[in-house]
């Protein structure tokens, strides 16, 4: 039972991380019909962010005030990481081949991947680009006491999983309260139902496409932040499979659903937890795209898509 | 006799060209291996890219998972290399036998590769355009991963001390092969099929295309092809690791494919070259490969999504149509099977 406990706790703490990165895949792809492949990679940019931050700031004490301040910072920094890749690589083929956008999206996320790992370039104030190796992401937040974590039941909870599934539990409300109850989010609706439409009915389809980018890199922000403050070793290719099984996520949630990307990213970490937990955990990558596979064979539509005819 | 005449004419690049190989081998060999092992690597990337094009060019089914295919081809080729490597038939002596070997090996990695396209196509190739991409990914990985956690295949360390079987002979010979192969293809019914699948899927299928059959058919030929690759690869730096099939390695034969143009077999074959002698000319700047690799692809999107040749053929270019004197003839008979009219990529936005 303990251990049950045990995977169910860390199974949670890695499903919040893929919810938020797949909330951002769900919502570009609901406006745009575009995986964009590059959002793993934002992610993995909004942990180096936080950890320049986090560098710059080394002379305060942790505190949460500074814990607030260096994630805010890269949630602002990779939202307008996200609106400069999708204004240069994405909007100038928008109206071609999708398949030209999928390639295009692959350029992006290794032209991040690899310009991160070349050998720093300058080293003041901080070393930039940061290089292969991994490195430590410094603690924001201090809990005082004597323990980084809480017992329950014998079951060890790490404060910080608990604190940060408590703040992606807070984005995903307040995602679901701009999606459904704003103009913003009307709109956003709108131009993922039809965007010519939406554009002919007043809709500045450009800026709300640039928006819903900015929207999702920030969360992939918070999400890259998050897991740096629990799993602090970060390097330049740690978003690509994390980015991966996100993606997974969003398909297993059904594509363009913003609640289903958050269920479908519990139910993967859950799901690998557990059975990494109890078989080989040297399979743990290959789950991901087994449940895929299975998900797309079986109810390619996902728990929460709508099924849409193929129009001709 | 005409027919005999016509039979020896397509061997004749094979009669010609083999003792043409063997000795620039011989030479190449002796006088810098590095440069062989260049020109080999030039010869599988030139049989990976036309092959990834049958599927992705050909089929328009955009497929991430052709390094999968290769481990594959590699694993099965390394294994019976390494399981007969002592053999010696009597008639034929140590080192013919070993050649035989090789032979057989390569024969059986196209073989399991096939096997492989088989099983992942059957169910991926329902799915269409990015999520086909997304699943062709999830499967080369799992391959990766079975593989990686296998003990007979070395795990993560992978088969190391295979015999250096692979020369210019070989992949010379898998080269033309594929490139043959790929052309016979283009020209034929079946070529036909998978050019419409490519234009139009559902009407296509309202013409009474066997869609998932020729989809399948094609996916099949072009893991076939990766999976010779992988064997020669392996035979040739004589060491066979999971690390060498990530999915970075089918993203480089889809940057061939793309850059030499989805559709084109001389394009592949084109940027095949291009790439293979760029990077190794790039190679004092290592770290900067990939980015620069990236920005190609980005650039290569952004202002000609095409690709180099299109779908069209380097003779079909008109630089070439002058120099053999043809006139040009706008879709007729001049116009390459493999050429479209170029507005699938004005609609296929809207699709």
């Amino acid at each position: 039972m303990t251990e049950f406990l045990q995977h169910f706790v860390n199974g949670l703490s890695v499903g919040t991380i893929y919810a938020l990165i797949a909330l951002g895949y769900t919502m570009v792809y609901g406006v745009l019909k575009l995986i964009n492949f590059a959002h793993g990679d934002v992610y993995m940019v909004g942990a180096f962010a936080g950890y320049y931050l986090g560098a710059m700031s080394e002379n305060g004490e942790p505190t949460l005030f500074r814990a607030v301040l260096v994630t805010l910072g890269s949630m602002i920094f990779c939202g307008l990481l996200g609106y400069t890749i999708e204004r240069f690589a994405y909007r100038p083929l928008r109206h071609r081949a999708r398949l030209t956008a999928l390639i295009t999206a692959i350029g992006v996320s290794f032209l991040l991947e690899y310009s991160f790992q070349l050998k720093p370039w300058f080293h003041h104030p901080f070393e930039f680009p940061p290089g292969p190796s991994p490195r430590f992401f410094p603690a924001l937040i201090d809990f005082g006491g004597e323990s980084p974590s809480i017992e329950f039941l014998d079951v060890t909870i790490p404060k910080i999983d608990l604190l940060g599934f408590g703040v992606a539990i807070a984005l995903m409300l307040l995602l679901q309260f701009i999606v459904y109850r704003t103009r913003f989010g009307t709109a956003m609706r709108a131009v993922s139902f039809d965007s010519q439409v939406a554009g002919l009915m007043g809709i500045p389809v450009n800026r709300i496409i640039s928006l819903t980018f900015m929207l999702g890199s920030a969360l992939a922000a918070a999400a890259g932040i998050i897991n740096a403050s629990s799993r602090p070793k970060i390097d330049p290719l740690f978003g690509l499979i994390s980015g991966l099984k996100a993606f997974v996520a969003a398909v297993l949630g059904g594509i363009g659903s913003v609640p289903g990307a958050m269920v479908g990213g519990l139910v993967l970490g859950l799901t690998e937890e557990f059975v990494a937990g109890y078989t080989d955990s040297s399979y743990r990558d290959a789950i991901a795209f087994t449940v895929l596979i299975l998900v797309l064979l079986v109810r390619p539509t996902g728990i929460f898509g709508r099924v849409t005819a193929e129009k001709v | 006799m005409a027919r005999a005449l016509a039979v020896l004419r397509s061997f004749l690049p094979f009669i010609v060209g083999i003792p043409i190989l063997y000795v620039i081998q011989v030479f190449l060999g002796s006088y810098s291996p590095a440069l062989a092992l260049i020109a080999v690597t030039l010869f599988v990337n030139v049989v990976l890219a036309v092959s990834l094009n049958v599927v992705n060019g050909f089929t328009g089914q955009f497929s991430l998972g052709h390094a999968g295919f290769m481990a594959v081809g590699a694993y099965t080729a390394a294994k019976i290399t390494l399981a007969f490597s002592g053999l010696t038939i009597p008639v034929l002596g140590h080192a013919l036998t070993q050649q035989a070997v090789f032979a057989v090996a390569l024969s059986a990695s196209m073989f399991t590769a096939a096997i492989a396209g088989f099983l992942v196509g059957m169910p991926s190739l329902r799915l269409r355009g990015d999520y086909l991409a997304i699943v062709t990914l999830g499967f080369g990985e799992i391959i990766r991963s079975v593989i990686e956690n296998m003990k007979f295949l070395g795990q993560a360390t992978g088969l190391s001390g295979l015999p250096a079987r692979t020369n210019l002979v070989w992949v010379g010979i898998s080269a033309v092969a594929t490139v043959v192969m790929a052309r016979r293809l283009a020209v034929s019914t079946q070529g036909r099929a998978l050019f419409a699948i490519r234009e139009d899927e559902v009407a296509a299928e309202a013409m009474g295309v066997d869609t998932t059959g020729y989809k399948v058919r094609a996916f099949v030929i072009s893991a076939a092809y990766a999976g010779l690759a992988g064997a020669l690869i392996s035979h040739a730096i004589q060491l066979c690791t999971p690390r060498m099939f990530t999915f970075i390695r089918s993203i480089e034969v889809v940057v061939m494919v793309v850059l030499g143009g989805l559709g084109s077999i001389t394009g592949s074959v084109v940027a095949a070259c291009t790439i293979t002698i760029a990077l190794e000319a790039l190679r004092e700047f290592q770290a900067y490969r990939m980015v620069v690799y990236a920005l190609l692809l980005i650039i290569l999107m952004l202002t000609r999504p095409q690709g180099l040749f299109g779908t069209r053929e380097l003779w079909d270019l008109p630089i070439f149509r002058k120099l053999m004197r043809k006139p040009a003839v706008a879709g007729g008979e001049g116009a390459s099977p493999t050429e479209v009219r170029d507005d699938s990529t004005s609609t296929g936005g809207a699709a």
